[in-house]
């Protein structure tokens, strides 16, 4: 049987020269990112704006959203967002917080089912307040600045510091551009979200540390060569191990996309959107900012290159 | 790395033969895991015989998950409004006359004297009434409930933030004990009421048909009062206002002093009024009770009695006769709904605090079984493709590689069972995201087979340098994702956690079949054949 083999044996691409045009790149789309968040920002779930979702099945097997929104507009809850969600005969409803009680997102929901109950089966009632949902967006932040400085701490044990730096460098941007993926696509961002997030981030980081695992190798291996030769070599080495992986990742990920259903939707896509990330960062962020933060060839004191760079521009 | 000490071979296998039998009980029936479990005789370790299926989590099983919080200036209020009530009683025994009456302030009361030489007076009798804050771990703190400060002829008494925080601990203590009498009596299955941070208490009730029922029993307080309605000559500081049900909320003059009250109740069961049909609620005394109720309505005959829910009247219905016996009937236009209810909430008795829920997520059955489809037919779908893609990549050790993902996934299904851990959406997300990044370990071991072939190794040193190699790359790479699912689960909550708890096992098992299974498997392989070429 002939195996599939879509990378050749012993490529020699030079993938530190294009440093040149992904640094530059990604510091683009990380800023564009930045002002997208600000100017356009993300399409915050309840989990952190507060507020109720409420996700109703019509029984006779059609949801009418533009009755539904009149009706529920004239509840007297302000805003009220509906739209249909799965199947046809699925409608999500979304209404803002209530003024700053707790009693008055709980008057909501008795409303809702009351107008709605005869017509449509509630499959799902969410009701965050404003104290719980001040919080989860405290715990969630906390959750990805520890995982991200124990991560680097334990890069730093295991590595040298301009590993440890790189590894952080390369997640944060992953990080940025994850949000600018929120941004653009405003899909809801939940707690589910920071689930994808910090698995994204896992999974970059996993890719990050094979590439960095070799160039470590190398290093030792290689003396007399220059540093981005060496990290070429290892790249190469590693990269059809980097392509397998991902595909196999992707793989697994779209069948969730397709058929996890529309409550994890959101949470599939991000995690397509980050495994390509994390891929790219780790080959075209990571593995050159080891030239300017200057990892020592041979392990002793003489750097690979003395580029005098200022601050990696990867960095938000 | 290809040589395996015949002990070292039997405790692999029979590690994962162990972990994997652990899986077992989600294939049985609950009543035949039930069976099992009472027909073990009792010199057989309970863990010998696994009989735990994973709990699935509230979204994928349908059921409410609802996040309530004390009202702790609730209770700071009541405990003001008692230790006002103390200050007076002291004063008066001790017969000294406050100037200006005894001022409530946000938290504690303030009091002037007339005669500056009264203050030695109260003082001993008002120390009393501070009390040392001891807790369950280092006993005696130090510290306690009122701080009580002087000035001349002004004495403060304030409640001190141990006291308060001591009065919210008992009192989510207590109210975790009344929910549950309360949830019980809703006759749902295994509901879980646990305290969550300082202040708060997480009521999760799988299974629920009527959501808005369990609210409505979580969130009463129920305080059950019998008061009479004010007559016209009462001095104003002894009557209240109240809204009546009877009179559409109106607000009605009902005296200060309570009667009986609901923790005097033994008994509460839902009826019929004989004459009317409408629905009631009967109630029975405690002897106590019966006493003071007794005697109250012999000496009131021809006077309304009201009876008094969260301070709402509910009726106030006229005594016709002195009620010795020691029950009595609460009506007031209820429906059959509410006075099921009612009689509920009589029984479990009140919550020491108002609580209101700050959080709610109910899933309704229907989507859950929908979830569950869901999420199962993705994982079916993602391995199959995984494992196709893995042959066509990697032929027979394609083949292996799929073995011990098949394994690890039975692994993870059985150390969640035997974790009690619970499953929920996002959770299988994690497995099914497992299943692609578990073969990540296969493929950095076959890919760095394959490049030490090239430089020239023997089929057997390729082999072995593969496995030797990869493995610090692998343990490096999965402790770095496992750094941020442990901190995903320490500050996650409900279905997230279910996500970071799988991830987790899901790392632990792929390392271990990386370096167990595998290598068994690629041994075996190499043993029995004996190949000049590795089909890499």
């Amino acid at each position: 049987m002939r195996l599939l083999r879509y990378i050749p044996d012993d490529t020699k691409f030079g993938f530190m020269q294009y440093r040149r045009i992904s640094f530059p790149l990604s510091a683009v789309l990380s800023v564009l990112t930045i002002v997208l968040f600000f100017a356009v920002g993300m399409n915050f779930g309840i989990d952190f704006r507060g507020g109720t979702l409420i996700e109703m099945q019509a029984r006779n097997g059609v949801a009418d959203p533009g009755s539904i929104r009149q009706t529920a507009g004239g509840l007297g809850f302000g805003d009220v967002e509906v739209q249909t969600f799965g199947g046809p005969d699925e409608v999500l409803m979304r209404f803002g917080l209530q003024g700053d009680s707790e009693q008055a997102q709980q008057s909501l929901v008795s409303a809702v089912r009351g107008a709605f109950e005869a017509d449509y089966e509630f499959r799902r009632v969410e009701v965050v307040g404003p104290r719980v949902s001040g919080e989860l967006v405290q715990s969630g932040t906390l959750g990805v600045v520890v995982a991200v400085l124990g991560v680097l701490i334990y890069l730093w044990f295991r590595f040298e510091w301009q590993f440890a730096v790189g590894a952080v460098i390369a997640t944060l941007h992953d990080l940025v551009l994850t949000i600018g993926f929120f941004s653009i696509t405003q899909l809801e961002f939940n707690m589910t979200s920071i689930a994808a997030i910090l698995t994204i981030v896992g999974y970059s980081l996993n890719d990050t540390v094979v590439v960095y695992d070799r160039i470590r190798e190398m290093l030792r291996k290689y003396k007399r060569l220059s540093l981005p030769d060496i990290i070429d070599i290892a790249i190469n080495s590693t990269l059809s191990r980097t392509i397998m992986t991902a595909t196999t990742t992707f793989l697994a990920l779209l069948a969730l996309a397709v058929f996890g259903g529309a409550v994890i939707e959101s949470f599939s896509l991000a995690m397509i959107f980050g495994v390509v990330m994390g891929t790219y960062s780790s080959i075209f962020i990571a593995a050159p900012v080891l030239i300017y933060l200057g990892a020592k060839v041979g392990g002793e004191g003489e750097a690979g290159e003395k580029t005098q760079a200022s601050a990696p521009q990867a960095a938000p | 790395m290809l040589r395996f000490s015949t002990t070292k071979v039997v405790i692999m296998l029979a590690v994962t033969a162990f972990v994997c039998l652990l899986a077992v009980p989600n294939l049985m029936a609950p009543d035949t895991r039930t069976a099992i479990r009472q027909a073990v005789p009792g010199w057989v370790p309970s863990w010998l015989v696994p009989t735990q299926a994973i709990v699935l989590g509230l979204d994928l099983q349908g059921g409410s998950h609802v996040l309530l919080e004390v009202d702790s200036n609730d209770l700071v209020r009541s405990q003001v409004a008692t230790l006002r009530d103390d200050v007076r009683r002291v004063l008066r025994e001790t017969r000294v006359a406050p100037q200006g009456g005894i001022v409530a302030m946000p938290r504690g009361v303030q009091l002037r004297l007339a005669d500056a030489a009264d203050v030695e007076k109260v003082m001993p009798r008002l120390r009393e009434l501070s009390q040392p804050i001891s807790n369950a771990i280092i006993g005696q703190t130090g510290e306690r409930n009122i701080d009580i400060t002087t000035n001349g002829d002004s004495i403060q008494l304030t409640l001190s933030q141990a006291g308060v925080d001591e009065r919210v601990r008992r009192a989510v203590d207590q109210a975790i004990e009344v929910l549950r009498r309360r949830v019980d009596a809703l006759g749902t299955t295994e509901p879980n009421i646990q305290r969550q941070g300082a202040d708060r208490i997480l009521v999760q009730v799988p299974g629920l048909q009527d959501p808005q029922r369990l609210k409505e029993i979580l969130g009463r307080t129920a305080k059950l009062q019998f008061r009479f309605m004010a007559e016209g000559g009462a001095s104003p500081s002894e009557v209240e206002m109240m809204p009546s049900r009877d009179s559409g909320g109106q607000m009605m003059p009902v005296e200060r002093r309570v009667i009986v009250e609901g923790e005097d109740l033994t008994d509460a069961q839902p009826a019929f009024d004989q004459r009317t049909g409408e629905p009631i609620v009967n109630f029975r005394f405690n002897v106590r009770g019966a006493q003071r109720f007794g005697q109250a309505t012999s000496e009131n005959v021809g006077r309304p009695l009201a009876i008094v829910l969260d301070n709402e009247i509910i009726s106030a219905p006229r005594i016709l006769q002195p009620i010795t016996g020691g029950s009595g009937q609460i009506s007031g236009n209820f429906t059959v709904e509410q006075a099921n209810n009612l009689a509920i909430l009589l029984r479990a008795g009140a919550l020491p605090a108002k609580l209101t829920i700050v959080e709610e997520r109910t899933v309704g059955p229907g989507l859950g079984q929908d979830s569950i489809e869901a999420g199962r037919l993705a994982a079916i779908v993602g391995t199959i493709l995984v494992a196709i893609y893995m042959i066509a990549c990697y032929g027979l050790f394609g083949v292996m590689a799929n073995i011990a993902v098949l394994i690890n996934v039975i692994m993870i299904l059985g150390l969640l069972s035997a974790l009690g851990a619970t499953l929920t959406l996002p959770g299988i997300a994690g497995i099914v995201l497992t299943v692609g990044m578990a073969v990540d370990a296969n493929v950095l071991i076959y890919e760095r087979i394959r490049e030490e072939r090239r430089m020239g190794r023997s089929v057997i040193s390729a082999l072995d340098a593969g496995f030797s190699r990869a493995l610090s790359t692998i343990v490096d790479s999965n402790i770095t994702t496992l750094i941020a699912a442990v901190v995903l689960f320490l500050l996650g909550s409900g279905p997230v956690r279910g996500f970071a708890v799988t991830l987790s096992v899901g790392i632990v098992t792929t390392v271990f079949t990386a370096f167990t299974l595998t290598r068994l498997m690629v041994a075996l392989w190499f043993r029995t054949l004996r190949p000049t070429t590795i089909p890499l």
